[in-house]
């Protein structure tokens, strides 16, 4: 069985028929190319997955393809604009706000939905905001960093 | 990880929605995914036709009805969590939500979906029966409304029947004089509560007048701790009180659940010194309120 799905990701809108049980991450993974969104636990617990759904941050290896109908979604590779980092990228590259790299897509766009909420966030609030997001290399201390230097230039 | 190839229906209107459930012996409900989905992609569910209920309109938000709140089955964590109207009527449901899994899940997770799914380990649950809350469900003889207590049957078991859906959970407004607290001790990685209690309690002129006690993540349901109540009713709340309250959780689940995490005994404790913080915490704020 396969199901149209009408997707709007960064901006541009994609239409394709899908398995329904590929998930959201594979969707945009191998049929859009965009391997920026990695897959980490794979059992929604770290994060690495993180993209925005019409704007909020979920975890695209627990929801299907199919299930994002109609909904606008952003990925990593749609932050930067006309060549320009986005804020929490710039802070992230300038704190130091990563090591291996490998959870630095998700944790920028779960970045991105707190200040979104919560422009001006405590160290409390980022690193509650940041909960469901794990740092193997554990450099959580500059990460926080990189948040609060984007919530200070935003 | 996939999970084994499914049917995939998204219907726009609940009778639609009971009618394949109906149809498709097996078929599962899908909300947001995050009870259904991982279980799926481990083949621990294998159904064959899922029903996708995200489609038909009136089954999220919140609102008040009458004496009671209503929240629509499909509305996430972060709504109930966010919600003012919550936060003012029935503050314990928020503080519940507020707690569930992390950001992400909360962006996806819906009230019906955990429910339904009836983890042991699940928040809402034990909030709920602490509340006296009710969950309406329709199927294709109509609707039924059942109380939060008898909804939750057994592990991974509800009172649902087939073809029977939730569309919504009815919370009662607390009055003055109540107070509520829900408190948790989460797995590190998946938030689950490893053990957890609701207390919801009413105190006049100094003394308590109806104490509800409910401990979660220790068995197979939310459980009831019928004798707090008496060990508070009519009584004043102080630590002599409430410490005699919180003890009788150790002596209420004869075999309570462990898994590699914690064994029973050790949920059983956590259990109880919860019970007594969160006792503590409901008469503070019934103080308040």
């Amino acid at each position: 069985m396969r199901f149209g799905v009408s997707i709007t990701v960064n901006g541009a809108r994609r239409k394709h028929e899908v398995e329904p049980r590929l998930l959201l991450v594979h969707y945009l993974r191998e049929t859009l190319g965009l391997t920026g969104t990695n897959v980490g636990c794979d059992t929604s617990q770290c994060g690495a997955c993180t993209v925005l759904l019409d704007g909020k941050a979920v975890k695209s290896c627990t929801m299907l393809a199919v299930q994002a109908e109609g909904a606008s979604i952003t990925t990593i590779e749609g932050l930067a604009k006309n060549g320009k980092l986005h804020p929490v990228q710039e802070a992230f590259r300038e704190k130091h706000g990563l090591q291996c790299g490998f959870c630095t897509p998700g944790m920028v766009l779960t970045a991105c939905h707190l200040l979104e909420k919560n422009p001006k966030p405590s160290d409390a609030d980022i690193r509650h905001g940041l909960e469901g997001n794990l740092c193997r290399c554990t450099g959580y201390q500059n990460i926080v960093a990189a948040v609060k230097e984007a919530a200070a230039r935003m | 990880m996939y999970s084994e190839s499914f049917e995939y229906f998204r219907p726009k209107t609940l009778a639609e929605a009971s009618a394949l459930l109906k149809k498709h012996r097996g078929a599962r409900v899908l909300a947001g995914g995050h009870s259904l989905l991982p279980a799926m992609k481990f083949r621990l569910a294998t159904p064959k036709a899922l029903v996708d209920i995200g489609a038909i309109k009136g089954l999220s938000g919140i609102a008040a009805k009458g004496k009671a709140i209503g929240i629509g089955a499909t509305t996430v964590h972060a709504e109930v969590a966010a919600s003012k109207l919550l936060q003012r009527s029935c503050p314990l449901l928020p503080e519940t939500a507020a707690q569930i899994g992390d950001v992400q899940v909360r962006n996806r997770g819906t009230i019906g979906g955990s429910i339904a799914h009836a983890d042991p380990a699940a928040d809402y649950p034990t909030a709920l029966v602490a509340l006296g809350a009710t969950v309406v469900v329709r199927g294709p003889r109509g609707e039924r409304k059942i109380p939060a207590e008898d909804f939750f049957v057994d592990l991974f078991t509800t009172a649902l029947k087939p073809g029977e859906i939730v569309t919504a959970v009815l919370v009662p407004v607390s009055g003055k004089g109540t107070g509520a607290a829900y408190l948790k001790h989460p797995h590190p990685a998946s938030r689950y509560a490893v053990a957890a209690a609701a207390a919801v309690v009413d105190v006049a002129n100094g003394v308590c007048s109806r104490a509800s006690l409910v401990i979660g993540g220790v068995s197979a349901t939310p459980v009831r701790v019928l004798k707090a109540q008496d060990a508070l009713v009519g009584k004043k709340p102080d630590a002599a009180s409430i410490g005699a309250a919180a003890a009788q959780v150790e002596a209420l689940v004869p075999d309570p659940m462990g898994d590699v995490y914690a064994s029973g005994e050790f949920r059983v404790h956590l259990a109880s010194v919860l019970a007594k913080r969160a006792l503590a915490a409901a008469f503070e704020r019934a103080k308040k309120g």
